[in-house]
């Protein structure tokens, strides 16, 4: 299987004249593939360098573990016995809708492993494969495995039109984790990993860089409003401790929602803090589908929060490390209730008893809002038609504020009380229906770039219905890997790349400093 | 055909029971490590009993994904429901009132089981999508069922079984005291095909039914700021 050509040139498919059902093309996207991750990848976090050189030592390790997994998460179980082959789930996928590739349909990716499953674990499939669809392990599906179970972005959007919740996303981690544990890693991912253990966040930046960046952000606020704005980096015994994105430290628009988050906190009279050490919220632990990385990736904000001695801890605009901190983080490092371990006792200690949970910078700024703490000119924004981009983690994993759907309210409830000019998308685009962005759950590199563009067309779709009906030119989202890429991909369908950005950035536009006439 | 008959119904039924209740602990064993639900999700025990039942009684999540799947779906499960209501008073003697009155409403619901199967079975020929995803064993089960659906129909409008002999015979299964099964080709049919369907069931995807209410992204609460849901392997970790 080649991989795939760098230079092939990738276009964004066309728009269609909605609703049209997919039609399938088999083999369409077999070619687009991640590369694969080095020994010295694989090795600096505790996997196989690669794949065994005798088969039949790969293939009874991945069947091993998948017996494992089997035993461990009830999810998996379920959903392999489960799945009725209904059709429910078949056209709610991006990637399918945008590459009408029928193994990007949500059954029939859960099929790759679900029929090993049935071949290694069920009566039927020992004593009848064909008749109930079930096959051997060979090397080929093991490929097929890491085609396809890297093409999708574990957004959830299947699990909601699934008559029993089955939940792709279970499925693919659980088909990452047996890769990689047979030394069959992702490059991307693995080696993102391996940066935030090293050196503290996925993008590599190490301490000091960190230091110069905000620094250099610090003068660059005081030229732009005069205002001495704070980007503090390991300060004892502030109030909160910040835990973002990396990408929000340099990357454009990311870096602009950061400027906006300061600016709360400085309205706010707030104190807080970055952490070098926990400079990232993202946590690729989820994406592949490893307890063990997950936990110990979320370990080193709880290490941080006791090292600075913060009261509260707030998360930064990025999906999936809402969900780590909202659903797993109280879990796996006791960062919340219930914890019984001496450091989780400490920590539970040392927070604030109203904040005991971490909050999502929305959260904050919204209840700030509320309690009249911060002003805003909304005719700053004025220039701004915008929508908002519901990001797959928080809208289908996670929750803001104190009753479900929350995590719908508070970002719009934010941007409406900053800004004039707000419309929303199709209704079944948005809310728990959001599409993914197309590069979400580690897809977020080059060589995919043909599935990324193409995952993208239904949120294109969506969009380009309010950039023609209300001349949208804003698309706010809070997650980085979003912003991201659409960044990337926006100019394939023919929009400007600066139409997506933050909604702390709309806050930061509008946001009054105290400073005014 | 009456001895045969009467060990292949205690077989079936111990299959049935035995292989569900394998299942059932199996899934209720397994532990769920992560706090998982679909959200919006909600945040209390008796929310998630509404949720699942709204999921298990109207298809809550089938509703929105597709209407077409959905109203084959409700016909058969529905109509299946009923005819199991009617079925129950083959079973029991005297017969409760509300088996009783559910007695003509089980009869068009056989019709109501065999069209919502003759339309599910349909979309796995002409909709590109489910054709690619149907197994020969999802067209077999649809065969099994609706199978049994026209032969329980055929013994109600076309050719008469003695029905007060076949409830003699199934009181009598329950006594340990077999009776004669009257001789009929359609009776034989229709209970053997019932009785290939007990045994599938535990192996088969017919585990969707159980299944639902282990499935960690419908049953839990969205509750993880309040409680930590930890799995005893998970805990080990914490050791170190």
């Amino acid at each position: 299987m080649a991989a795939p050509d760098a230079k092939a040139k990738t276009e964004a498919p066309a728009f269609r004249d909605f609703p049209t059902v997919p039609t399938i093309l088999a083999g369409a996207t077999e070619n687009v593939r991640s590369y694969v991750a080095n020994e010295k990848i694989q090795e600096a976090i505790g996997f196989p360098g690669k794949l065994a050189d005798n088969w039949q030592e790969t293939h009874d390790k991945a069947i091993g573990r998948f017996g494992e997994l089997l035993e461990k998460y009830r999810s998996l179980k379920v959903y392999m016995d489960a799945c009725v082959h209904c059709g429910s789930c078949t056209d709610k996928c991006h990637y399918f809708i945008g590459t009408n590739d029928p193994k990007n349909m949500p059954v029939a990716r859960q099929e790759l492993m679900r029929s090993v499953y049935r071949r290694y674990f069920t009566p039927a499939g020992k004593m009848f494969p064909s008749l109930v669809g079930a096959r051997d392990l060979t090397k080929e599906v093991l490929d097929e495995w890491f085609t396809y179970y890297w093409q999708c972005s574990e957004c959830r959007r299947c699990s909601v039109f699934c008559p029993y919740g089955i939940d792709t996303a279970e499925i693919t981690m659980a088909g990452r984790e047996i890769l990689d544990y047979v030394g069959y890693g992702q490059k991307y991912s693995n080696e993102i990993i391996g940066k935030v253990h090293k050196i503290g966040n996925n993008l590599g930046l190490p301490g000091p860089a960190l230091e110069d960046t905000l620094n250099g952000l610090e003068e660059d606020v005081k030229d732009d409003t005069g205002v001495d704005v704070r980007y503090p980096l390991d300060v004892q015994g502030a109030e909160v401790l910040l835990v973002t994105p990396s990408a929000d430290f340099f990357a454009e628009p990311h870096i602009e929602s950061l400027i906006g988050y300061g600016k709360v906190f400085h309205a706010a009279g707030i104190s807080w803090t970055l952490s070098s050490k926990a400079s990232e919220a993202g946590n690729f632990g989820m994406f592949i589908g490893n307890y063990d990385q997950l936990r110990k990736i979320a370990m080193r904000v709880r290490e941080a929060a006791l090292e600075l001695g913060v009261k509260r801890i707030v998360v930064g605009e990025c999906g999936h490390a809402w969900r780590v901190a909202y659903a797993f983080w109280n879990t796996l490092t006791g960062i919340g209730a219930g914890a019984n371990d001496p450091f989780a006792v400490e920590l539970q200690k040392q927070l604030d008893p109203n904040y005991k949970q971490p909050s999502h910078i929305c959260e904050v700024t919204w209840d700030l809002i509320q309690q009249g703490r911060l002003k805003f000119d909304k005719s700053a924004n004025d220039s701004r038609i915008i929508t908002f981009h519901d990001s797959c983690n928080v809208a289908r994993a996670s929750r803001m504020g104190d009753y479900p759907g929350g995590q719908f309210d508070i970002p719009r409830n934010i941007i409406k009380a900053v800004a004039n000019n707000y419309f929303e998308m199709a209704v079944d685009t948005t809310r728990e229906k959001t599409f993914c962005c197309g590069g979400g759950g580690g897809l977020l590199t080059d060589e995919l770039i043909d599935i990324r563009v193409k995952g993208a067309l239904p949120r294109m779709e969506a969009l380009k219905h309010v950039v023609d009906d209300h001349g949208v030119n804003f698309m706010a989202t809070i997650c980085a890997i979003c912003k991201a890429q659409f960044t990337k991909v926006l100019p394939y369908y023919g929009f400007n790349m600066r139409l997506v950005g933050g909604v702390h950035q709309l806050v930061s536009t509008a946001i009054k400093l105290g400073n005014e006439q | 055909m009456t001895t045969f008959f009467a060990i292949l119904f205690y077989v079936a039924a111990a299959v049935f029971v035995l292989g569900l209740a394998f299942k059932i602990l199996d899934f209720a064993r397994t532990p769920a490590p992560l706090s998982i639900p679909t959200t919006p999700a909600p945040t209390t025990r008796s929310g998630v009993a509404f949720r699942m039942f709204r999921e298990v009684v109207f298809f809550e999540s089938l509703f929105k994904g597709n209407l077409w799947i959905w109203i084959f779906a409700a016909a058969f499960h529905f109509g299946l429901a009923l005819v199991v209501v009617r079925h129950l008073r083959y079973f029991i003697e005297p017969v409760w009132f509300w088996v009783a009155f559910a007695q003509p409403f089980g009869m068009y619901a056989g019709f109501a089981m065999v069209a919502g199967l003759g339309g599910l079975w349909a979309r796995r020929f002409l909709v590109e999508r489910i054709r690619y995803i149907s197994t020969p064993s999802d067209h077999l089960m649809l065969a099994l069922l609706l199978l049994i659906g026209l032969t329980g129909l055929g013994m109600k409008f076309l050719m008469h079984t003695d029905i007060v002999a076949v409830k003699a015979f199934f009181l009598g299964l329950l006594r340990f005291d077999i009776q004669p099964l009257p001789e009929h080709p359609g009776l034989y049919v229709h209970l053997l095909l019932v009785a290939a369907l007990m045994i599938i069931f535990p192996f088969s995807k017919l585990l969707h039914a159980p299944g639902i209410f282990f499935s960690p992204s419908r049953n839990q609460a969205d509750n993880p700021r309040e409680t930590r849901h930890l799995a005893s392997w998970a805990a080990k970790l914490e050791k170190n």
